[in-house]
């Protein structure tokens, strides 16, 4: 009585199923959609390894004829001439030339829209600008390039201001890349300030603060490691940004001095070398690879500082 | 009272070699209030639970259960917050293998059969145990297409599908109210048609015992009331487990009622559900043997 | 969440206004603005130079003309039909490996598991790699596969391929996340496999979302230009581009050569396929929005 095997079902229930419920097969094309779906996902690891090995062959090659050394305190970078040097530098002090005035651009637009979206606009409106900022972040980097190169170094910096400066300048590109990297910044910061809970905010009124104190003293802080991912993630933009830089800031591989001076970043020099043919294996092709290894190395040491900031602000709240 | 009438062997189940035997339980180890009484009178159980503990991770959420739901019975699962009822519930049809970490040792068994043992597969136990849910949760389809997707991707044989989901809705005392918006999206259904609609999209797969947790806390004192025919109706062709807040309808519809309560543990300090009585629903709520149970009846307690 | 959020802030606003009217804070206030409108003003600016410079060429030899050595007769025809050989091919490779991968990700890994940690890890780097170093990926890649000639429509396409998948998978994540949690039990609850749940409900519930993300991120391959560059200087191209092996060039390519002509001409050019490569732009962000909030349940 007290134990039923195998009895069938209620009566009257048509099609009623017996009692088994061992499995009758180990369901194949289940788990072969299930491998299937991981394979797709192992290709993002594939990538990254082959990032790595597509870096790295030819960079090796490279470092076979010229020291790593001479390479990275090298002031003179002219692979082209014979004799042929290869320091990094120029291109470095270049880099960081535009990369610094894009900063000095987007971080206090950036942080001052995302304040604003946080702390102050309405919903509605927030709605409303947050499309226009999306927008800003899709123009295409070739435009914001021809519009650093026709209108900014052109029109505004020679005509208008009368600057001592010729066609390209760092200064034309970096302060179009600040603009470009804005939404970067206002996005991801604003989504930190967001996160932070409300009873804060309304501690902080409650004793008697405005809302600018509130913001400055109390949701700023709380969102710093969010808001400093962010700064960080636009570094990594900024580094990595190729076509502006490529068409505004000039391409002779000179130490910069002056933000007025032309310069060729890391990215500008891996755009300008790809428009020639250069021939698979020689030295000019494997230069390409080097400076390609640099960059990476540098943007994947800001990325993964970035990613950790971002979990420990994810973390607190 | 606790321990004593529990004789499983504790079988923990993390998938590793458990061949399938026979699983007996003996009625006289079932608890009921009374410690003399056997539960021999539990017809035909089709799912017998013996000495089970469900974790979470290393938290023990229900410790040491040992009932039987009898065939064509309506068994209510009644007790405080917190208590495990869902947690047992989800047990008994493997949807907590969904939950990470969750975990069960002892014995549950359908028809005999250890349902955690190596080559069960859950899906099949899930295909002959349905379970309503506590928030009505129709699919984003047409009223028609939820109840035919069930019988679409169990595969079941069937000769008209349109008449299944006539059958199947006119069961669910529905098919008046739809009939006539079968294409449209159940979303547009009140509250009470949306879980009548899931009780039938539940029998149109053909189960064998319908799991419910707590299908009317949602809903108002009408679309209550017709649930409760439905399930009086169910009981002639289904084994229905239902847990419930509400002790009235647990009165009005259960044949037996299991009460469960919350006890710290003496070591860990966590709060671990159990079985504090079980018996045929008139005796457990006249003349409970528990004090604990008298208190929750008559409102002292929870 | 963002309700209470307004709620609570139009609380403060309310009782606080005294406060708020200090010098200070307006002038803070006005800083904030301020922010918002020079990035907004510079939009517009780049917007309105870029159609005046370009309108002199917005005609039908734009879209009619190949490449050329004089500014007068040439057009972006090649670039346009190249860009759209490129994207869309770009979108067959990406679609349904970032979906894949996804669904991977989000419906069936142990997300405890050091792999999947890893995966996800990794994911979240490749997203911030530069573009130009999926460019020297896919120009490794060719010169492994020992390809002569690496200005093909399918290298360019990998290039951008491997650059959105990221971002295709990070979208299509989201959109199954937002899929709430019962419709997976109701089926799992009626005997449905973990696949079957997956592919006849999350997944059609998540396809506007996954739509969104996905348009925008073929919005962006189709302004990108960095990884092309490296898959060859060929834009001159006299040609319609024909198949997965054929030449190309693409809008963005065409946009970066006419820059850097000297002949006012060829800028005037550039400006007017600009604004052509805006539109395009404009319009795919139009469809995303438009079928996010058409389509997009709210749970
Ligand atoms: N997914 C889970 N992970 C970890 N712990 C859980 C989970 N679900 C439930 N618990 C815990 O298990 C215990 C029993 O929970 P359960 O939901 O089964 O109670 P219940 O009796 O159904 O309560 P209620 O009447 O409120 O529905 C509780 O302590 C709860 O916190
Ligand atoms: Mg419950």
């Amino acid at each position: 009585m007290s134990t039923v095997v195998n009895q069938g079902g209620p009566a009257g229930v048509p099609g009623h199923p017996g009692a088994s419920i061992t499995a009758r097969n180990r369901r194949p094309g289940e788990r072969a959609i299930r491998l299937g779906l991981f394979l797709a996902a192992a290709v993002s690891m594939a990538t990254t390894i082959g990032i790595v090995v597509a870096l790295l062959v030819p960079a090796l090659e490279f470092f076979a004829e010229v020291s790593v050394i001479d390479f990275l305190t090298g002031t003179r970078w002219a692979p082209q001439f014979s004799p042929a040097t290869f320091g990094v530098v120029p291109l470095i002090t270049a880099t960081l030339w535009t990369t610094a005035i894009a900063l000095l651009v987007a971080v206090p637009l950036g942080l001052g829209a995302a304040i604003y979206l946080s702390e102050y606009a309405h919903r509605r409106v927030r709605k409303v600008l947050k499309p226009i900022l999306e927008v800003l972040a899709g123009i295409p980097t070739v435009v914001f390039g021809f519009f650093a190169l026709t209108f900014v170094q052109a029109t505004i910096l020679r005509d208008l201001f009368s600057f001592q400066t010729g066609a390209f300048s760092v200064l034309a590109a970096g302060l179009v890349m600040g603009i470009m990297i804005i939404p970067t910044i206002a996005s991801l910061s604003e989504d930190a300030m967001s996160a932070v809970p409300m009873s804060m905010r309304q501690g902080s009124a409650a004793l008697g603060a405005n809302r600018m104190q509130t913001s400055l003293r109390v949701v700023f802080p709380a969102a710093l490691s969010g808001i400093i991912a962010a700064i960080v993630l636009g570094i990594s933009r900024a580094i990595g940004e190729t076509m502006i830089v490529a068409i505004a800031a000039g391409n002779q591989a000179r130490i910069v001095e002056g933000p007025l001076e032309a310069g060729q970043t890391m990215t500008g020099f891996i755009a300008n070398a790809a428009l020639g043919d250069a021939r698979v294996g020689s030295l000019e092709y494997n230069t390409l690879f080097a400076v390609g290894l640099l960059l990476f190395a540098l943007t994947l040491v800001i990325n993964f500082i970035s990613i950790r900031l971002v979990r420990r602000f994810r973390e607190a709240y | 009272m606790t321990s004593e009438t529990s004789t499983g062997q504790d079988t923990t189940h993390t998938g590793n070699g458990r061949a399938q035997t026979g699983v007996h339980i003996d009625p006289s180890a079932v608890k009921t209030g009374r410690p003399d009484r056997s539960l021999s009178d539990v017809p035909d159980p089709v799912i017998e639970c013996k000495g089970v503990d469900i974790f979470y991770g290393s938290f023990r959420a229900v410790s040491d259960v040992t009932m039987l739901f009898g065939r064509n019975e309506i068994t209510a699962l009644i007790g405080p917050s917190g208590c495990g009822k869902s947690t047992l519930l989800r047990s008994l049809n493997r949807m907590n293998d969904l939950i990470e970490g969750a975990r069960v040792a002892g014995v549950i068994a359908y028809h005999g059969q250890d349902m955690y043992a190596d080559d069960v597969d859950p899906i099949e136990v899930r295909r002959k145990i349905g379970m309503v849910f506590q928030k009505p949760n129709p699919f984003p389809k047409s009223i028609y297409d939820n109840v035919a997707y069930g019988p679409r991707v169990t595969g079941m044989k069937v000769d008209s599908m349109d008449d299944l989901v006539e059958e199947v809705l006119t069961r669910a005392a529905l098919w008046d109210e739809v009939k006539d918006k079968l294409g449209q999206s159940a979303y547009g259904l009140s509250g009470g048609q949306q879980q009548r609609l899931c009780i039938a999209r539940t029998i149109a797969t053909r189960p064998e015992v319908i799991l419910m947790d707590e299908p009317c806390s949602a809903l108002d004192p009408i679309a209550t009331a017709k649930i409760e025919d439905l399930m009086h109706e169910l009981r002639d062709d289904y084994t229905i487990v239902v847990v419930t807040h509400n002790m009235q309808q647990a009165a009005r519809v259960a044949d037996r009622t299991a009460f469960f309560t919350a006890r710290p543990d003496e070591q860990t300090g966590d709060r671990t559900g159990m079985l504090v009585e079980f018996d045929r629903t008139t005796v457990l709520f006249t003349k409970p043997a528990d004090k604990r149970t008298e208190d929750y009846i008559s409102g002292r307690f929870g | 969440m963002a309700t209470t959020a307004d709620a609570a802030r139009a609380a403060i606003t309310g009782r606080a206004r005294g406060g708020e009217r200090s010098t200070r804070s307006l002038v803070f206030l006005l800083l904030l603005w301020l922010s918002l409108l020079i990035a907004f003003g510079v939009l517009v600016t780049l917007i309105v130079t870029i159609a005046q410079d370009g309108a002199g060429r917005l005609d039908s030899g734009l879209l009619t003309g190949y490449s050329a050595s004089v500014p007068e007769e040439a057009g972006a025809r090649a670039a346009i039909l190249g860009s759209a050989w490129v994207i869309g091919t770009t979108a067959v490779l990406t679609i349904p490996l970032g979906v894949a991968a996804a669904i991977h990700l989000e419906e069936f890994a142990d997300k405890k598991h050091w792999f999947n940690r890893l995966l996800e890890l990794n994911i979240q780097n490749l997203a911030a790699v530069p573009a130009i170093i999926y460019g020297m990926l896919a120009l490794g890649f060719l010169a492994l596969l020992g390809v002569q000639n690496k200005n093909v429509v399918i290298g360019g396409a990998l290039a951008l391929s491997l650059l959105i998948l990221p971002v295709v998978i990070i979208a299509t994540r989201e959109a199954l996340r937002a899929v709430p949690d019962e419709i997976r039990q109701g089926s799992l609850a009626l005997g449905a496999t973990k696949w079957q749940t997956v592919w006849r409900q999350t997944l059609p519930s998540a396809v506007p979302g996954i739509a969104t993300g996905t348009i925008l991120a073929l919005s962006r391959a189709l302004g990108e230009a960095a990884p092309l560059l490296l898959l060859g200087g060929l834009v001159y191209v006299t040609f319609d581009p024909n198949g997965l092996l054929s030449g190309f060039t693409t809008l963005p390519i065409q946009i970066f050569n006419w820059t850097g002509r000297p002949q006012a001409g060829f800028h005037e050019l550039a400006a007017a396929a600009s604004v052509v490569l805006l539109v395009l732009l404009l319009a795919m962000n139009a469809l995303a929005i438009f079928i996010r909030n058409r389509y997009q349940h709210r749970w």
